[in-house]
């Protein structure tokens, strides 16, 4: 061995080398400020894209489950062909007799559910809107507002309306308020509008009217008394609600769908995401902006490294290995999925609400959907920067004298 | 002590076939220990081949190089990166990373070498730049230097990592006389004062003066080997 010639170098360790090698990618990418800003501006984008699509469509679902999710029941029974609550396949109702022959099943509550027309108050078109009729007493529905006005419910032809229904339906807060009471037709009778509710529109309905069963069957007379569509059952304190639900299985026939609540939610949820292509379109949506953000941040990565080939080559002649070169440009991916999550996720926050607002759809930043998104950036700027990566194969030490 | 350069026979050729250009044929060399040696020919003699093998830079085909204690014929390419780490090289242009200043470019020389903290690398650039008389000009980005600034500054950096051997390939074709000659003489001074020896291929008869023995190649066969002693620095 020759005395000068071998200095024991002691090489980084991976967590000194990685740092060192996004610092080196930080600061190539901060020395054109300009080319930054634009990467940054195609991450943001990207981001935003996919916050409001997934946003989109997690509104439109919980939306779509906010009728059944108002629910309280320890079970529930449904006919098997039913396949989403604004169009139930009704059942026959001495099933809820039935159901009460087990000695843990404390109350069954029949449910009815239809659409009927509405007349605008305001300017008399017509529209469909769900109704849910329950006996008013049962307790089975949660829905905010409802406890104060159950009392009125029980007259004879009275509604609440569920104000957050489409504004097609005439502006019934501001008549109830001015007004009092007033009349509407619902179907082909004139029911009276005597409390408000919240539920929110869905896919299946723009709006809605909570009533008691009695005057469900007062607008829908062409429904048979012994048709239902859904019931709630509670069972007694301390019931084993997998057990009784075995056994309702076992005693019922299969004309219904013993569920418990988190089943029921799930099967109206599984409808639209599965059975109509409204899931696809905004998956669809959130790759689209996925695949412009990857083909932003590849472009920029590849022509950093296609510029500086030489600068590249000369690393490697230095001793830089492949594997660091590739950890610099990794680093740059990253440092743009940082440096465009956290303005997109600011963005995507201020735009919830102000979408939110005009469409009526609860559009909410959480956690979980931040976490999601900044992974799928993170992927698929690690993604641009592994392609990109190819490119540095081009930089070869050898050319370099 | 071993000299760090021994070349044994060495051949190669470019392309495959039909196409298959023998550029060196049974080349001997070596270089002992603190020796500067210039490598001189026509254009295509086969310098910058011989140069890019002895650096590790391209995979051997005949022959046997040892370099720095290290058989290159069959070595892979990790054992290839290891001891370029202990090679210092300069270009015909600098190379310098545009976005980095000049200490930290001679400080990206130090980074493969655990053994040194940050500050340790920074003053070890800093001690380096002022050595080549960069001392006014170490937070300047490489666009706000002069062609031979440039050049000085990767001479601090071929020479940062304590190299066992420093390779150069033209390091003057881009400059001025004056310039080109001052960055040969710094380059000299620094790896006289640390016994480090140094291959330099050259076509610039102005700066011959430097050199220990000067080689000449011709179609891929050295042919002259004068001993040009100077008096060392
Ligand atoms: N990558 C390559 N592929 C194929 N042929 C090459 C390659 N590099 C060099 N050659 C050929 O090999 C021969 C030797 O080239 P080399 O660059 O080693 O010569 P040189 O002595 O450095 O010449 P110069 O003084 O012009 O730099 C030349 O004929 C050249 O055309
Ligand atoms: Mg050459």
């Amino acid at each position: 061995m020759s005395g000068i010639a071998l200095v024991e170098r002691r090489a980084p360790g991976p967590a000194a080398a990685a740092l060192l090698a996004v610092r080196l990618a930080w600061r190539q990418l901060w020395s054109e400020k300009a080319r930054l800003a634009s990467a940054i501006a195609g991450v943001m984008f990207a981001c935003v894209l996919v916050f409001m699509q997934l946003g989109f469509r997690a509104a439109l679902f919980d939306s779509a489950t906010a009728l059944i999710g108002a629910m309280r029941g320890d079970l529930f029974l449904m006919h098997p062909l039913t396949t989403a609550s604004f169009r139930p396949e009704p059942m026959p109702r001495v099933r809820a007799y039935q159901a009460l022959a087990l000695p843990e099943v404390e109350r069954t509550v029949p449910i009815y559910l239809a659409q009927a027309t509405w007349r605008n108050p305001e300017n008399g078109s017509r529209r469909a809107i769900q109704l849910i009729g329950v006996d008013t007493d049962a307790g089975v529905l949660d829905f905010p507002g409802l406890a104060p006005i159950l009392e009125r419910l029980k007259r004879a032809d009275t509604i609440a309306f569920d104000v957050r229904s489409r504004p097609e339906f005439g502006a019934v807060a501001r008549l109830l308020e001015e007004r009092g009471p007033f009349d509407v037709q619902v179907g082909n009778r004139d029911m009276q509008v005597v409390g408000l509710v919240e539920i929110g529109p869905s896919f299946g309905a723009d709006g809605n009217i909570v009533l008691s069963d009695v005057n469900f069957r007062r607008v829908v007379k062409e429904r048979l008394v012994s048709a239902i569509d859904l019931v709630a059952i509670r069972l007694r304190p301390g019931s084993d609600v997998a057990a009784v639900q075995q056994r309702l299985r076992a005693v019922l026939p299969p004309d219904v769908m013993v569920l418990t609540q988190a089943e029921l939610n799930a099967h109206e949820r599984a409808y639209w995401e599965e059975a109509t292509p409204i899931g696809f379109i905004f998956s669809f949506g959130s790759l689209m902006g996925l695949v412009v953000g990857m083909v932003i941040v590849y472009q920029i990565l590849f022509s950093d490294i296609a510029g500086h080939l030489k600068e590249y080559a000369t690393l490697k002649a230095m001793g830089y290995s492949n594997f660091y070169l590739g950890q610099v440009v990794l680093g740059a991916a990253l440092i743009l999925a940082v440096a465009g999550f956290i303005p997109g996720f600011i963005v995507s926050a201020l735009l919830y609400d102000v979408v939110g607002g005009a469409t009526f759809l609860p559009l909410a930043m959480d956690v979980p959907r931040a976490t999601t998104v900044f992974a799928m950036i993170f992927t698929m700027c690690a993604v641009a920067g592994l392609l990109a990566m190819r490119k540095l194969r081009d930089a070869n030490p050898a050319d370099m004298f | 002590m071993d000299a760090p350069v021994q070349l044994r026979d060495i051949t190669f050729a470019y392309g495959e076939g039909e196409l298959r250009k023998a550029v060196l044929r049974d080349v001997d060399l070596t270089v002992a220990p603190g020796e500067i040696v210039l490598l001189t020919g026509p254009s295509g003699s086969g310098k910058t081949t011989l140069l890019t093998l002895i650096g590790a830079l391209r995979a051997m085909q005949d022959g046997s190089a040892r370099v720095l204690g290290q058989e290159l014929r069959g070595a892979n390419e990790a054992a290839r990166v290891r001891l370029r780490r202990s090679i210092g090289f300069i270009f015909q242009s600098h190379n310098l990373l545009g976005f980095l200043t000049a200490r930290q470019n001679v400080a990206m020389a130090l980074e493969m070498d655990a053994r040194l903290s940050e500050r340790q690398r920074l003053d070890r650039a800093a001690e380096l730049l002022t050595q080549v008389g960069l001392a006014d000009h170490l937070e300047k980005l490489p666009a706000q230097l002069s062609g031979g600034q440039r050049q000085r500054v990767s001479v601090a950096r071929a020479l940062a990592a304590e190299p066992g051997l420093v390779l150069a390939d033209e390091p003057t074709a881009a400059l001025d006389k004056a310039s080109g000659h001052e960055v040969v003489m710094l380059l000299r001074n620094l790896a006289k004062s640390r016994g480090v020896p140094i291959l330099l291929v050259t076509h610039d008869p102005r700066i011959l003066d430097i050199a220990d023995r000067v080689v000449a190649m011709e179609d891929g066969r050295i042919v002259d080997t004068s001993a040009e002693k100077h008096a060392a620095a």
